[in-house]
């Protein structure tokens, strides 16, 4: 167990290596000048070439790559290169209201798409399954921003129950918080639903027609215990995983939810620096973004074993 | 994935898939809309009542009319003929997407999955490629490489290209134990012939499968970057940036939303739907318990 | 029944709460304050954001006319020597008094970058604090726009910094953001792009006088100015409905019927002058780099479909031919007829079959984040095809536009051939600041025109004697303007502001001022 666990941290190094290269290649190949962004709408060449040279972009690519992974390591994640700050200050003003709002959305997803894959699953080719399939098909095929604006069309200017936009942090009070965030999180739920309620039905299906279960229904077990005991239990690691997965697109989504709700996290952050071409954001968000990936993965690869007593290591 | 006896049963299922009498009532219609909006978007240029492109400032943000059935955007442009327009690009970007990622996805898995020494390096810049998350590689490839159709294509297919990878080459291990492969291999067949004859032709069901959803998501995608201002002019049109362009004028003309979204959500159920329906089929363990 | 108890309660406990609360105008700017270095960039967003906190030594009144700020002046008989009196009771924020010093230590940091303060500098013989509160400056020769530069409002203003701060090398921004002026930045609720929060400065002493533009006493009346970045317009107008901010600075015209019928909500135009709209064409490569290909262009564009497109709603545009801006004192609509009344399309092709065009692609950059630039090149490079050209419309982000504008490679190579933005009336309404006006080829704005014709015009302009001369030589410079085609005006705008009704006493003036408002609660 000690074993595997070491290997798998281990494992996580050459990823991010790689994910550096990447992202460091990216910058690099493709157009656009930093130092132009730097010398700011009167620049001339002259002063073009200075802050150039000061910024070390003359250099090979290999020297400024490595100079670049040693600051990382160093925990130096540059300057922006418009608004001249920090770039790990900015990353911390920005992190609280987007973890707030996918821990949120995760809460809320697992809450109502675990029931309704087990109630899909138990229930197999009926009307409530085929409710079920269609409603985590149609997560899929709206786009994020249009649930947003139809929400904001509904449930704020309509009816008036949550603001159009902006954050308020947990640290306000749980009401104030969850009135700016309930919006975003419910937008987001439709995607995450979609995808954590198809998985859980798939794997129930599969679970609940396995031999222990059904010795367990012959001997009597009530049905409750049956599905949610034995069934979902065996079924967890799957749902556990595609939580996982999902991760990339909670990202993806959360991009597109700040936009759409005004919300001052990193994915707006990112999207602008992008915009913008603030390489050092650009750099920081999307390594960040990989090792959070990264990170949750292996978590739950880790967690497998308290789920699942077949996976020994 | 099913273990499959010999290269010709392989076909089989894939052979099944086109034999609609196996869908269902949801699926069948999911094809006919489908095939609504296909011929609906390739006859565009003769069903399209007006050039996409011309503007009219004077006849702008007006609602519907007999000349103008879906109304007019803010260039005074005919919203139908866009919507139209517009999904033969967004059509063409997600099936180009599907197209492309499956092809260099099966070239790479097979190359991973067949080669020992090959494998633990592509897998490893796989997994460094599925880290980073998908939509801000694509907005970032677009927003450096400046927005072309070509660029957006790159964009979408270079996030997806690592799920398929993954899949060929868990086909290709499995298969690689088959006997008649190792046969093959002790035949002293070379190696491209058992890549082509013994081990694509398992990869294909999946593929199939795959390909549909990369072709949904990739028309979700395009739709997301143009409404993050990193997709393809609106010059050429597409359901993604009609709607990009018309959201700031969402609540006095939502029709710049609701037409392209409608098209957009319609076309990307139904081929989920038929994706379900294709895998359903494909996956043997889920035929014995339905049949 | 119930509803009206309940918001007879919630206003009940509003009113009680009027003596308690502070007073927070929230406020949703044209765009989000990312620099902090009104030196080193023209973003209106910075030059807004350094109004808050730094004080000026002249400013601009109502009239255009210069009035003391921080400093009276006196000027010699020989119109060379101009001295500056600072007032009593200037402050900044650290409460270090303000010094001779530090004015001129803020002026010469801002005259390396100003191009006005550059043809101040040209002619400066010294420069220098005679004692604490008195700035000498004297020239080599009489410059009569003297007191005009350094009172403007725009592109860029001196603001006046402690002399620490000004020392910092003129490309390199400020980090240190102390002021004088009427406001204090909080600096540890700053996040770049997202939100920026200003406090009332208690210790500014404002002048006696009535406020009047960015002149007069700036007095503060609320506590607290927030400045919150929304890219999406619609959500700020569902966000000023619902009550949740309070001020928006540029409303899209088209969204005006939303806030119609509001009587919580007031729309109104707050600069008097407005904005130009103006393309701007490469010199130096195919086809544009031929003068007949150029006057083509210009008469092919015709102002009102620009104008259309883009505001909607005529109360809110207006078609103006003059390069000077219209409704300025120098402004001269001459030689602009196709520009603002059409009909240029056959005379454009005829000068395109004279100059031999070859079909060489226009590459117009369009870009697509910014509302106010996104649909003139759409309507441009169609009025461009139906005269004959080919364009290449390419599609790109504001600040891929900027980095690509400064590169003088041919088209084909990543380069290009015209672009399009606006300008704050003001900043275009004399030849000397009008950056499309400047002829002096590598060193010119981007575009980069060989014209000694205009640059002789501007000579004449600071050798004219009186208001009338200078009139004379601006319909000149319109003349040569538009022969050259140094610039193709699109037209005036005013992008109206709105605010809740409980913000009065808003200034109207061309920058949008946060002292001497009131909020009601």
């Amino acid at each position: 167990m000690l074993g595997y666990l070491i290997r798998r941290v281990l494992a996580v190094i050459p990823v991010m290596l790689l994910v550096a290269v990447f992202v460091f290649l990216l910058l690099r190949l493709t157009p656009g000048d930093p130092a132009a962004i730097i010398a700011g709408d009167m620049a001339t060449p002259a002063q073009l070439e200075r802050i150039r040279e000061a910024m070390g972009l003359n250099q090979p690519l290999h020297i400024q790559f490595f100079t670049w992974v040693g600051q990382l390591l160093q925990g130096d994640l540059g300057t922006s290169l418009i608004s001249r700050t920090s770039v790990s200050g900015m990353i911390a003003d920005r992190m609280g209201p987007t973890l707030a709002i996918a821990l949120l959305t995760i809460l809320m997803s697992v809450a109502l798409a675990v029931p309704m894959g087990v109630l899909a699953a138990w229930k197999h080719r009926s009307a409530a399954d085929y409710a079920v399939m269609t409603f985590s098909v149609l997560g899929f095929s709206v786009p994020v921003f249009v649930i947003g604006y139809i929400f904001i069309l509904i449930f704020s200017l309509k009816l008036g129950w949550f603001p159009v936009q902006g954050y308020t942090p947990i640290s306000a009070g749980i009401g104030p918080f969850l009135k700016n965030a309930f919006l975003p999180a419910l937008t987001l739920t439709t995607i995450y639903v979609a995808l954590i309620a198809r998985m859980t039905r798939a794997n129930m299906l599969e679970v609940l027609g396995e031999d222990y279960i059904r010795t367990a229904r012959a001997k009597g077990a009530p049905e409750g215990r049956v599905l949610f005991r034995h069934a979902l239990k065996n079924a967890a690691v799957p749902i556990l995983t595609v939580i996982g997965t999902g991760f990339a697109l909670l990202i993806g989504g959360v991009v597109v939810t700040e936009t759409v709700f005004n919300i001052p996290g990193i994915g707006r952050l990112t999207v602008d620096a992008i915009l913008a071409r603030d390489y050092p954001v650009i750099q920081a968000m999307i390594l960040l973004t990989s090792f959070l990936y990264v990170l949750v993965n292996l978590l739950i690869d880790l967690s497998y074993s308290l789920f699942d007593p077949r996976i020994r290591y | 994935m099913a273990q499959t006896p010999e290269p010709a049963s392989a076909m089989q299922p894939v052979l099944r898939v086109l034999r609609l009498p196996h869908l269902g009532l949801g699926q069948k219609i999911a094809a006919v809309v489908l095939v609504l909006i296909i011929g609906a978007t390739l006859l565009a240029p003769w069903l399209a009542p007006h050039d996409p492109l011309t503007m009219n400032p004077l006849m702008r943000l007006k609602g519907p009319m007999e000349s103008h059935p879906l109304g007019t955007d803010n260039f005074g442009r005919d919203i139908l003929s866009r919507v139209l327009i517009g999904g033969r690009l967004s059509l063409a970007i997600g099936i180009a997407t599907a197209v492309v990622s499956v092809l260099l996805g099966l070239v790479i898995g097979l190359i991973a999955g067949f080669f020992r020494t090959a494998d633990a390096i592509i897998m490893r810049m796989m997994d460094a490629l599925m880290a980073i998350p998908a939509i801000l590689l694509a907005i970032a490839l677009v927003a450096l490489n400046g927005p072309s159709v070509g660029s957006v294509i790159a964009a979408i297919t270079i996030p997806e290209i690592p799920r398929v990878v993954r899949l060929v080459r868990a086909v290709v291990l499995a298969a690689r134990e088959e006997p008649y492969v190792e046969a093959a291999i002790a035949l002293g067949s070379s190696m491209p012939k058992i890549l082509i004859r013994h081990l694509v032709p398992n990869t294909l069901a999946p593929l199939i499968v795959q390909g549909t959803y990369i072709l949904a998501s990739a028309i979700l995608t395009e739709a997301i970057l143009s409404f993050l201002g990193a997709g393809v002019s609106t010059e050429t049109p597409t359901w993604g940036n009609i709607m990009a362009e018309g959201r700031m004028y969402f609540r006095i003309k939502p029709e710049l939303i609701m037409w392209p979204g409608l098209m957009l959500s319609l076309c990307i159920l139904s081929i989920n739907l038929l994706g379900d329906a294709a895998r359903d089929m494909l996956d043997p363990r889920l035929q014995k318990r339905a049949g | 029944m119930f509803n009206r108890l309940t918001a007879a309660l919630v206003a009940s406990s509003v009113l009680t709460g009027v003596a308690w609360a502070e007073t927070t105008v929230t406020a949703v700017m044209h765009s989000g304050l990312r620099v902090l270095d009104p030196v080193i960039t023209t973003a209106h967003i910075t030059r807004n954001h350094a109004y808050m906190i730094y004080d000026v030594l002249l400013a601009q009144d109502s009239q255009f006319q210069p009035q003391p700020q921080m400093a009276d002046w006196a000027v010699s008989d020989d119109q060379k020597t101009y001295t500056f009196t600072l007032r009593d009771g200037l402050k900044f924020h650290d409460g270090a008094p303000v010094t001779a010093t530090d004015v001129v230590a803020s002026l010469k940091r801002w005259a390396q970058k100003d191009a006005g303060g550059q043809v101040i500098m040209d002619r400066t013989a010294s420069l220098e604090a005679t004692d604490d509160k008195t700035v000498t400056w004297t020239l080599n020769e009489p410059f009569v726009p003297m007191l005009d530069v350094l009172s403007k409002q725009s592109a860029l203003p001196p603001f006046i910094m402690p002399a620490r701060v000004a020392e910092t090398p003129a490309d390199q921004a400020i980090t240190d953001y102390t002021g004088s002026g009427p406001f204090v930045f909080v600096e540890a609720e700053f996040q770049p792009g997202i939100s920026v929060t200003y406090a009332k400065n208690a210790d500014y002493v404002p002048r006696s006088e009535p406020a009047d533009w960015m002149a007069g006493g700036k007095t503060v009346n609320v506590d607290t100015v927030k400045w919150v970045n929304m890219p999406d317009i619609q959500t700020a107008v569902n966000a000023l409905s619902g009550g949740e901010i309070d001020y928006i600075e540029q409303m899209q015209v088209d969204l005006l019927p939303l806030l119609e019928g509001d009587p919580n909500i007031a729309v109104e135009v707050r600069e008097p002058t407005g904005m130009q709209t103006m393309a701007r064409m490469n010199f130096l490569h195919p086809p544009f780099d031929n003068e007949k290909v150029r006057q083509a262009a210009l008469k092919a564009i015709s102002q009102e479909p620009v104008l259309a497109a883009m505001i909607g709603n005529p109360e809110y545009y207006q078609i103006c031919g003059a390069v000077l801006g219209c409704g300025t004192p120098l402004g001269s609509e001459a030689d602009a007829e196709t520009l603002t009344q059409g009909g240029g399309a056959e005379e454009a092709k005829a000068l395109l079959a004279e100059a031999g065009y070859d079909g060489t692609p226009v590459v117009l950059m369009a870009p697509t984040d910014l509302v106010a630039l996104a649909t003139q090149p759409v309507v441009v490079s169609q009025m461009l095809r139906d005269a004959g050209f080919t364009v290449d419309m390419q599609p790109m982000d504001w600040q891929t536009l900027v980095t690509r504008r400064a590169g003088q490679a041919a088209p084909s190579e990543g380069g290009w051939n015209m672009f399009i933005t606006n300008w704050m009336v003001p900043e275009i309404s004399n030849p000397i600041a009008n950056p499309m006006l400047n002829g002096r080829g590598n060193d010119a704005w981007f575009g980069w025109p060989n014209d000694e014709a205009i640059e002789q015009l501007k000579s004449d302009y600071i050798a004219a004697a009186d208001a009338d001369a200078q009139k004379a030589v601006a319909e000149q410079v319109q003349e040569r303007a538009l022969e050259n085609v140094l610039l193709v005006p699109l037209g005036q705008y005013s992008l109206p502001q709105a605010r809740r009704a409980t913000i009065t006493d808003m200034i109207n003036s061309p920058v949008p001022v946060f002292w001497n408002l009131k909020k009601a609660e």
